[in-house]
């Protein structure tokens, strides 16, 4: 398989890899740059563990081929606390019980962190709608929206 | 001058801390199995599966395979003949001389790309001779049925498990107490009932992951995704005829587990594979797809029950056979079946008892644990037929359950007397919770309102010696290590152990580190990580390890201040002399001890406490009548209640209000225990209205997210009532026993109670899927 250079910017810092033609994003983020936060679930855009942001928007990165994401900027679990300070939404999901297991955790937190971007004040239906593609087997769901609302109220 | 001995601190069990996981866990820090990383060198598996439910294994040829380029070795059932299993030998790595279900693992190909791996796969090639197959543990069980295991009865088990040769049955659990046929002639109420519950499946999110490395002496390191890296040691190191010593398991976070990453699953492949390339790490790593169809399936279950009660409600006999769909494999699933049998009665008092719990060979998938441990499909019927039964002599349910339900001092069926328990406090609560007795009004003119109600049981299913041990290190710094070898999966547990430690020692909680990852070669051994039974039983034993480091810490300090350590006590980290009034920081003389006056030398040394625990008391049961003086620890018991609607118009069912209580014991984090019982709560409700195996002829239809759909955001009801009792258990730390299994339980259940309420239509069997709803709606003429 022929590589591709591709050149984007991943939480914040731009990066250059070399990927292979059929890997995905998720691949690409776990096996080259060492972003292991994000998950690999079920690798057929199905669960949402491997959700993250994408010029803006929250994508399964294993539904998104590498070399489609020359310019793109990235966020992924790892860049949404800045200088140990951590997002409201990571606060939040430790300080309600949104976190069990986990694994999980990453795509939630990402799918939530994208509608706060274009949604500052979602409803709880919204919430609801914008995770309702993000798995959880742990949880039940409650205290997850519960989270998303309280960083909502203070974003 | 001696000052009063103060109140202890309250310290902090019985307090929702926060838990010691989820920082790494919201930061994308923390690791687990598939994080790990392995360098170049690492090599990536890939499983050839038989294709057909049953046949004889002619032929396996993998020669095609060998010569792909990329490819460093190829295994078959061949290499590895030994059988394995938890409590009944039956199972190889890779089948030997027959196949018995579709995607049973037949070859193993390591190479240096996973593309590569698979490629190869379709270059082995398989000659079997199909044979007839079993689908239907019913019919499986009787003589005649095609037979799976002609060699059953040279497969190894314990003493408890009781298989027959000659059929397809591979454990039969018998209960005969009292006389039931002369019974039901006194019954002024009898249900009969048949009531099927379909496979599912536990869909961690993270499936199934290892990693083998064998060095050239043929020592294995295996990091797994593992609720049990310590059985899983013993088993595969008796497999691979390796010393348990040099058989290292490490196991990191886990990605749920539900009892499916308990035992021996698909971690024996890698190490197939990693024994003939030395040097090589093997990663294998389950496809979504795979982890449906070749993981631990809950086993599907046929029950059989007939229900008596006299006119006033008081249960006089039952008697429940139960044909539990067993899969090609019943290493594990055999003590599903015990467990069923023991505790068949549900949480109720029933004079005379006739149960069969039998447990059936069939061409599907290997039925394994699965949270509650046989405990749901059993309460899918028998809490149905209780409603049923309340429904026939007249009686409000709940007055019903409550009359019925078993109390301290009564004799289960097995023979055992009941602890007290808060069983009745909990129905109370869950009834109130929802405005039982009150009929509600439907939110809309095209949906019809009901509410339901169920109770559950369930102990620790696990061998009568399952064991657990911790050590406590105490640091220069002011904090402690507690080492374990439970796994945190989730649940909290590193966050409980911390917890008990802390309360013992008399150290705040923050200076507690408890952390994986579970190692063999260094963590002390703790049977599995399932049943309910770290708080309690890993529990005890941190329990016992803090207080013989605080023991330890109480008598070197009396002996530098000449004083009896009955007067020293530990508060906040500060050892403190209710006598002198002296006090000394604990962190001060932990690791270097303290100097003996004028310089003359030092005594103590580094702190480290120990503690083990096992139940010594649990007995063997009469193999022909169940009877025994102790079955079982302890039973943990619950109530649970919801208010649904049914839209006529679709058939879906929409739950408003859900209330769960469980007596817990002792609730070491009561936001914890709240964290168990919501999510168990919607994983019973998923599996109650979404989940079931579609098997045909051996095939699973349904081996996706989307063609298998689980409870989202979107199907959960806005608030679920979590609540608890707290009769203190006596065998366990602070009165603690387990919960993690039993919020699911009663689940099913309770809503196929509340959708007869609504409509008035019974349907028994879930999934209660909308379309199934609809269906019995027309039929019943409620809808056109």
């Amino acid at each position: 398989m022929s590589l591709h250079r591709i050149t984007l910017k991943v939480n914040g810092s731009t990066e250059i890899v070399d990927v292979p033609g059929n890997w995905t994003l998720l691949q690409m983020l776990r096996e080259k740059l060492a972003l292991t936060g994000t998950k690999n679930g079920c690798a057929s855009g199905e669960c949402g563990a491997c959700t993250v942001i994408m010029n803006g928007d929250a994508v399964n990165s294993c539904m998104v081929l590498a070399a489609e994401c020359e310019g793109a900027e990235i966020i992924t679990v790892e860049g949404l606390s800045k200088e140990g300070q951590l997002d409201a939404l990571q606060k939040f999901m430790i300080e309600t019980g949104g976190i069990q297991c986990g694994f999980c955790t990453p795509g939630v937190l990402l799918s939530a962190k994208a509608l706060l971007m274009r949604n500052p004040n979602p409803s709880e239906y919204d919430i609801r709608e914008a995770l309702a593609g993000n798995l959880c087997r742990c949880t039940g769901y409650n205290r997850i929206i519960t989270a998303v609302q309280k960083a909502a109220a203070v974003h | 001058m001696v000052v009063a001995r103060k109140e202890k601190t309250a310290g902090p069990v019985g307090q929702s801390v926060l838990r010691n996981d989820v920082l790494e866990k919201a930061t994308g820090a923390a690791v687990y199995t598939d994080d790990i990383q392995f360098g170049p060198g690492l090599l990536f598996a890939r499983v050839k599966r038989s294709p057909v439910p049953h046949g004889i294994l002619k032929k396996v040829d993998v020669s095609k395979a060998l010569a792909l380029p990329g490819v460093k070795c190829v295994v078959t059932g061949k290499d590895y003949p030994d059988l394995m299993g938890l409590y009944l030998k039956d199972r190889a790595t890779f089948a030997v001389d027959r196949v018995r279900f579709i995607g049973e693992p037949v070859a193993a190909v390591a190479a240096v790309t996973e593309e590569i791996a698979e490629a190869a796969l379709d270059l082995i090639e398989l000659e079997i001779e199909e044979l007839p197959a079993v689908f239907d543990p019913e019919l499986g069980a009787q003589k005649g049925a095609p037979l799976l295991h002609p060699d059953l009865e040279n497969y190894v088990h314990p003493n408890f498990i009781f298989p027959e040769p000659g059929t397809n049955i591979s454990n039969h659990f018998k209960i005969r107490r009292g006389d039931v046929e002369a019974a039901w002639p006194k019954c002024a109420a009898i249900v009969e009932t048949k009531v099927r519950v379909p496979h599912i499946q536990h869909v961690p999110i993270e499936t199934h992951v290892a990693v083998a490395l064998a060095d050239d002496k043929g020592k294995v390191t295996l990091w797994s995704s593992t609720q049990s890296p310590f059985a899983q040691r013993a088993m595969l190191a008796k497999t691979f005829h390796v010393p348990e010593s040099d058989m290292r398991v490490i196991a990191t976070y886990v990605g749920g587990g539900f009892g499916c990453k308990a035992g021996v699953t698909m971690e024996a492949i890698p190490i197939a594979l990693a024994l003939k390339v030395k040097g090589h790490p093997v990663k294998f790593r389950l496809t979504r797809e795979e982890e449906f169809y070749t993981n631990f399936v809950r086993q599907g279950l046929i029950l059989n029950l007939k229900v008596g009660c006299d006119k006033d409600g008081n249960l006089l006999a039952m008697e429940n056979t139960m044909y539990w769909d067993g899969g090609a494999y019943t290493e594990y699933g055999v003590n599903v079946t015990r467990a069923g049998g023991y505790s068949s009665t549900g949480p109720f008092d029933i004079p005379n008892v006739k149960t069969d719990s039998i447990c059936v060979y069939t061409n599907h998938p290997s039925g394994g644990p699965y949270r509650g441990f046989g405990m749901s499909e059993l309460h899918t019927g028998l809490l149905q037929v209780m409603d049923m039964l309340a429904e026939k002599i007249g009686m409000d349910k709940v007055e019903f359950l409550k009359k019925n339900v078993i109390q301290g001092g009564d004799t289960v069926a097995t023979g055992m007397t009941m602890h007290e328990t808060g069983i009745k406090e909990c129905v109370d609560k869950v009834a109130a919770a929802i405005d039982w007795g009150k009929k509600e009004a439907p939110t809309a003119p095209n949906k019809l309102r009901g509410k339901g109600i169920a109770v559950m049981w369930k102990a620790p299913a696990m061998p009568p010696n399952a064991g657990s041990s911790a050590i406590v290190k105490m640091n220069s710094d002011g904090t402690l290590d507690v080492s374990i070898g439970g796994q945190e999966i989730g649940q909290g547990t590193f966050t409980a152990m911390a917890q008990i430690a802390a309360q013992t020692l008399g150290m705040p909680y923050d200076a507690v580190r408890v952390s994986g990852p579970i190692d063999t070669k260094y963590s002390p051994y703790e049977w599995q990580t399932v049943a309910s039974r770290l708080t309690w039983s890993m529990g005890n034993a941190v329990r016992l390890a803090a207080q013989d480091a605080r023991q330890k810490i109480l008598n070197l300090v009396a002996e530098a201040w000449k004083e009896d350590p009955k007067d020293l006590d530990i508060q906040d980290g500060v050892v403190i002399s209710y006598k002198s009034e002296e006090s000394i920081p604990v962190k001060d003389f932990v690791v270097y001890g303290l100097p003996k006056e004028n310089d003359q030398g030092w005594i103590g040394g580094p702190i480290v406490g120990t503690g083990s625990f096992m139940p010594t008391y649990v007995t063997g049961l009469d193999p022909e009548t169940g009877q025994g003086p102790r079955a079982v620890v302890h039973y943990t018991t619950g109530a649970q209640a919801v208010d649904i609607e049914i839209d006529k118009e679709t058939g879906r069912l929409e739950v408003l209000r859900a209330a769960a209580a469980f007596d817990v014991g002792k609730a070491i984090n009561p936001d914890l225990v709240a964290g168990q019982i919501e999510g168990g709560f919607v994983q019973g409700m998923s599996s109650a209205m979404f989940e079931g195996a579609m098997l045909e002829n051996g095939v699973w239809r349904n081996p996706s997210f989307v063609d298998y759909r689980i409870a989202t955001t979107m199907d959960v009801p806005p608030k679920i009532d979590a609540m608890f009792v707290e009769t203190a258990q006596d065998d366990g730390p602070y009165g603690a026993r387990g919960v993690g299994e039993h919020p699911m339980v009663p689940t099913i259940a309770a809503l196929a109670n509340a959708i007869k309420d609504a409509t008035g239509v019974r349907i028994t069997n879930p999934p209660f899927s909308a379309e199934k709803i609809y269906l019995a709606l027309v039929d019943a003429g409620i809808v056109k």
